[in-house]
């Protein structure tokens, strides 16, 4: 049996891997994984079920075996300002004799009920794998019921076959897109915004919509973070779309701009850096001198309030190295940028979903030496972990036992984490998790660790 | 609160199913398959599967949960899964070097219709698989069944491929130990060992999804049963089949296969249900249970004893797998609980037969329910409460809503670690399920008693 520092890199996969500094062509990627791999990634209906799912007014139905409700009932701390109704799991659970003779009166009959029983604003029909395979209308079904109920029933083409979790967020803006433009823009003032792409984890949405609200910037709607029903309805009466998680609402926030004029940009709430340059960018984009020195002034008041204990803790963890393994890349330029802030080297970055320029731009953010990698698998990252020494590793929920199991700290920046990471109070948060972990006492336990602190030891003694 | 709106009426529903108890096939037979040695799990269908599965048990077990996945694109499900599952194959031994790959198909694949063993055929003629390494499969489309039935499935497809009958009887028992945790199983090793049975167990994830943390990342760790042993479950003496639902299917064709005795037990929650596990040990093996053992039944017996006022005519709701709530309600009878609500989310008849069988004399008034969701349990104590909930994690907010005690038991526990180590099985785990029962039961005393009864000494 290998032991993860000696395994063999995938032939097909080498192509996926680069380190920093050095030369070699463009890093592949965007492709499916490779089959026989342990893949760290998920399907079309994933994608879409985690950009949707925190709209918490809405009713939200899986259409399909019960497996891909059960595995997104509750999962993520997607938080919620009012309605809960959104945490429940709904599903058809189709059976041997649905998948014979179709699923669709079930559907049609689940969703009836559901819609007189609970009255949500909306309805959003998840089509899985096999209702792609047995070829249930779920559009059709969709219109039948919104006609006789009055509320609109989106249906999300997210059959997990039809690509990768990428194509998931799209068949998620899509059926966000039929909501947008059907309410009254007419109280929305000139600075006015939506945040795109924050899923309020940890209540994360809420920091962030307050820190523009202070410098007098209207938030229209948050997509889809504490997400309601009628405020992306009226939410194309914004003057600007903010999208964090790039990957997910890209898609969205273009075809609002071509429908409704609205533009968008790029922005990363994550670090102290990418929130300030969030803030003023908006102020600029509204050409406001005003709003410029608001912006200004809460930076300045929010970052001494942080500062002390950052430094504090940075002297702690200066020079130390880190593994950074995340959906998106720009979370990862994000993460590189917030490790150096508290004294932190990035010595192995890798996403999901990346694409050649955002992985060429981590060629150039990164020291020399660092591996750069894409669409990674748990082998890979534990080889490249020990290879770097690193002591801390940024991942989700299948990564954090191996980091642990290599006796290296970890820190949850994906959707399960139960700490706010965005804005000035989540630098501050993110700071105390690494410090914590980083500094464990529980790793001078760990046989390999063990050694070293040792060694450290009879240093400090001679 | 999240569940503010189920309300108190029940209305039959044919079409839907609100927060479920149970999952799909497939997680299950991955489980199953972490229980080999040296085993990689494999899941035939697209990426998500095979992401959500490990992701699951990965919140369970707090573990790292190895397996691949045969990444079905649109192509795959028109032209069939073959070519991937080819490809898989070949990179799964050139890479991670498995003794043995266990493929389990999803409901896509089964529904395209592919062929798993003329594929594995194939693939070995084409030298994708390697001389000397074994693939086996399970058929589990998530459309039937549930999880239970994905690992029972698995089990099965274990004694159908690799089982062997040589004709020498070797005086071993077999032990199929049913869906339940790590700590579980190493339980039942260790009461066979304290009994003086040799006994091969499969699966077996104990050292699998428990391992030590050395500072190494195994892939493949040591735990499991190893692929001689399952071989040589064919000549043992005979088979416990633990739970009816997980083993009901293995060992009876362990038994048509290669004529080994099946008995075919409940799991061992509680006193009467681990005397018969040890029992069988006893008489299949033919010796006599050692005093060590007595004693610890009767440390059990102890303690329930010093207890028994605080359980007496208490009401409890049960939810989970059916073995686990029939096992279950069998050591809250003996602690003279009152289990009015027992539901599973799983179908079978078996479950509302044995769990009529069990309740209708000591709690005739008991409601009792396959193929059910925790929406319709949440109902039931709205109409009527209860004095204790024990569910999986799922139950949580049930018991908040409802501000009721609660005790996490079964598959999956996502909010909770300790469970991988602590056992629920035999004599010791009777002992650690009872003392998590009382607690909440008093912690709840304590917290709701008026100030002249807030008593110090109970």
């Amino acid at each position: 049996m290998p032991a993860s520092t000696d395994i063999a890199i995938l032939p097909d996969r080498a192509a996926s891997i680069v380190e920093a500094g050095s030369a070699g062509g463009p890093v592949k990627c965007g492709k499916g994984s490779v089959a026989g791999s342990v893949s760290q990634r998920a399907c079309v209906f994933c994608g879409s079920r985690v950009v949707l799912y925190p709209i918490t007014d809405a009713l939200h139905i899986v259409h399909g075996p019960i497996g891909c409700a059960a595995y997104t009932w509750d999962i993520r701390g997607a938080q919620s300002s009012g309605p809960q109704l959104f945490r429940n799991a709904f599903s058809t659970d189709l059976q041997e004799l649905d998948v014979i003779y179709g699923g669709e009166q079930k559907l049609e009959h689940a969703l009836l009920d559901l819609i007189a029983q609970h009255g949500p604003k909306a309805a959003f029909v998840y089509s899985t794998c096999i209702v792609g395979l047995i070829g249930d209308d779920v559009k059709a079904i969709c219109k039948r019921v919104a006609a006789a109920t009055n509320i609109p029933v989106l249906s999300v083409a997210s059959e997990g076959f039809k690509g990768t979790k990428k194509d998931g967020y799209r068949a998620a803006c899509e059926a966000v897109q039929h909501l947008v433009g059907t309410g009254d823009t007419s109280d929305i003032g000139p600075h006015s915004i939506n945040l795109m792409g924050d899923f309020n984890i940890a209540g994360e949405s809420w920091v962030i919509r307050d820190y523009f609200e202070r410098i007098g910037i209207q938030v229209v709607a948050t997509i889809t973070g504490d997400g309601r029903v009628d405020a992306i309805r009226r939410c194309h009466g914004a003057k600007l779309n903010l999208v964090q998680c790039s990957g997910s609402m890209t898609h969205l926030a273009k075809s609002m701009e071509q429908d409704y004029g609205v533009p968008f940009k790029r922005v990363s709430f994550f670090g102290i850096e990418d929130m300030a340059a969030a803030l003023y960018e908006t102020a600029r984009f509204f050409d406001s001198p005003e709003l410029l020195d608001k912006a200004r002034a809460l930076v300045a008041e929010e970052v001494a309030k942080i500062m002390p204990q950052l430094s504090a803790w940075r002297a702690d963890l200066n020079g130390r190295k880190a593994a950074v393994y995340v959906g998106g890349a720009f979370k990862a330029f994000s993460l590189v940028r917030a490790l150096r802030t508290i004294g932190m080297t990035t010595a192995v970055v890798g996403t999901q979903t990346g694409d050649a320029e955002d992985y060429d731009q981590l060629r150039e953010m990164c020291d020399p030496g660092t591996i750069i990698v894409d669409d990674s698998n748990p082998l890979e990252l534990a080889k490249f972990c020990l290879a770097q020494d690193v002591d801390l590793f940024i991942g989700g929920v299948k990564e954090r036992p191996i980091a642990y199991k290599l006796g290296i700290g970890f820190c949850d920046h994906n959707h399960e984490r139960k700490e706010c990471l965005a804005g000035f109070v989540g630098m501050l948060n993110f700071a105390r998790e690494v410090h914590a972990t980083v500094t464990s006492p529980v790793w001078n336990y760990v046989p390999r660790r063990a050694g070293a602190a040792h060694l450290e030891l009879e240093e400090a003694r001679s | 609160m999240m569940l503010d709106g189920t309300t108190a009426e029940v209305a039959n529903r044919s079409a839907l199913r609100i927060n479920p108890a149970k999952t799909c096939q497939p997680i299950g037979a991955m489980y199953a398959s972490l229980g080999i040695q040296g085993c990689m799990p494999h899941s035939h269908g697209s990426q998500g599967c095979c992401a959500y599965h490990r992701s699951h048990l990965t919140r369970h077990f707090k573990e790292p949960v190895m397996a691949t996945t045969s990444s079905f694109t649109e192509g795959a499900s028109v032209f069939g899964g073959m070519a991937n599952l080819n490809q898989a194959l070949k990179n799964i031994f050139t890479i991670y070097n498995p003794d043995i790959v266990a493929v389990h198909t999803t409901c896509l694949s089964e529904v395209i219709g592919d062929d798993i063993p003329s594929i594995v055929a194939k693939a070995r003629e084409s030298g994708a698989v390697p001389e000397g390494k074994i693939v086996i499969h399970a058929n589990t489309p998530s459309f039937v069944g549930s999880h239970v039935t994905g690992f029972a499935n698995m089990v099965s497809a274990m004694v159908n491929y690799l089982s062997e009958s040589t004709g020498e009887t070797k005086n071993q028992i077999n032990v199929l130990p049913g869906y339940v945790e790590p700590a579980d199983m190493r339980e039942l090793k260790r009461l066979a060992a304290a009994v003086g049975v040799d006994i091969v167990m499969f699966p077996d994830t104990s050292g699998v999804l428990d391992g030590p943390l050395t500072g190494e990342y195994e892939l493949f760790p040591r735990g499991g049963a190893t692929v001689e042993q399952i071989k040589s479950s064919g000549d043992n003496i005979a088979t416990l089949g633990l739970g009816h639902f997980a083993s009901h299917i293995a060992a009876a064709t362990l038994e048509s296969k290669c004529n080994v005795p099946a008995a075919f037990l409940e799991l061992p929650i509680g006193v009467t249900a681990t005397d018969r596990f040890v029992d069988a040990l006893r008489s299949y093996a033919d010796v006599e249970v050692p005093e060590a053992v007595e004693n610890e039944r009767g440390r059990l017996v102890d303690l329930m004893s010093d207890l028994h006022q605080y359980f007496h005519g208490k009401r409890v709701a049960v939810s989970g797998d059916p073995d686990h709530v029939i096992a279950l309600t069998q050591l809250l009878l003996e602690l003279e609980m009152k289990p009015v609500y027992a539901i599973t989310g799983s179908t079978g008849n078996q479950f509302e037969k044995r769990m009529h069988e069990l309740l209708d004399g000591p709690v005739p008034e008991a409601k009792i329910k396959q193929n059910a969701d925790l929406f319709e349990l949440h109902q039931w104590m709205k109409n009527e409460p209860v004095d204790l909930l024990i569910t999986n994690t799922y139950g949580k907010h049930i018991a908040r809503t409802e501000d009721v005690p609660f005790v996490r038991f079964g598959f999956p526990i996502l909010d909770r670690a300790a469970h991988r180590y602590y056992p629920t099985l035999g004599y010791a785990g009777a002992i650690n399920l009872i003392n998590q029962i009382l607690n909440v039961i008093l912690d709840r005393k304590d917290r709701d008693c008026p100030e002249a009864w807030y008593e110090l000494v109970q």
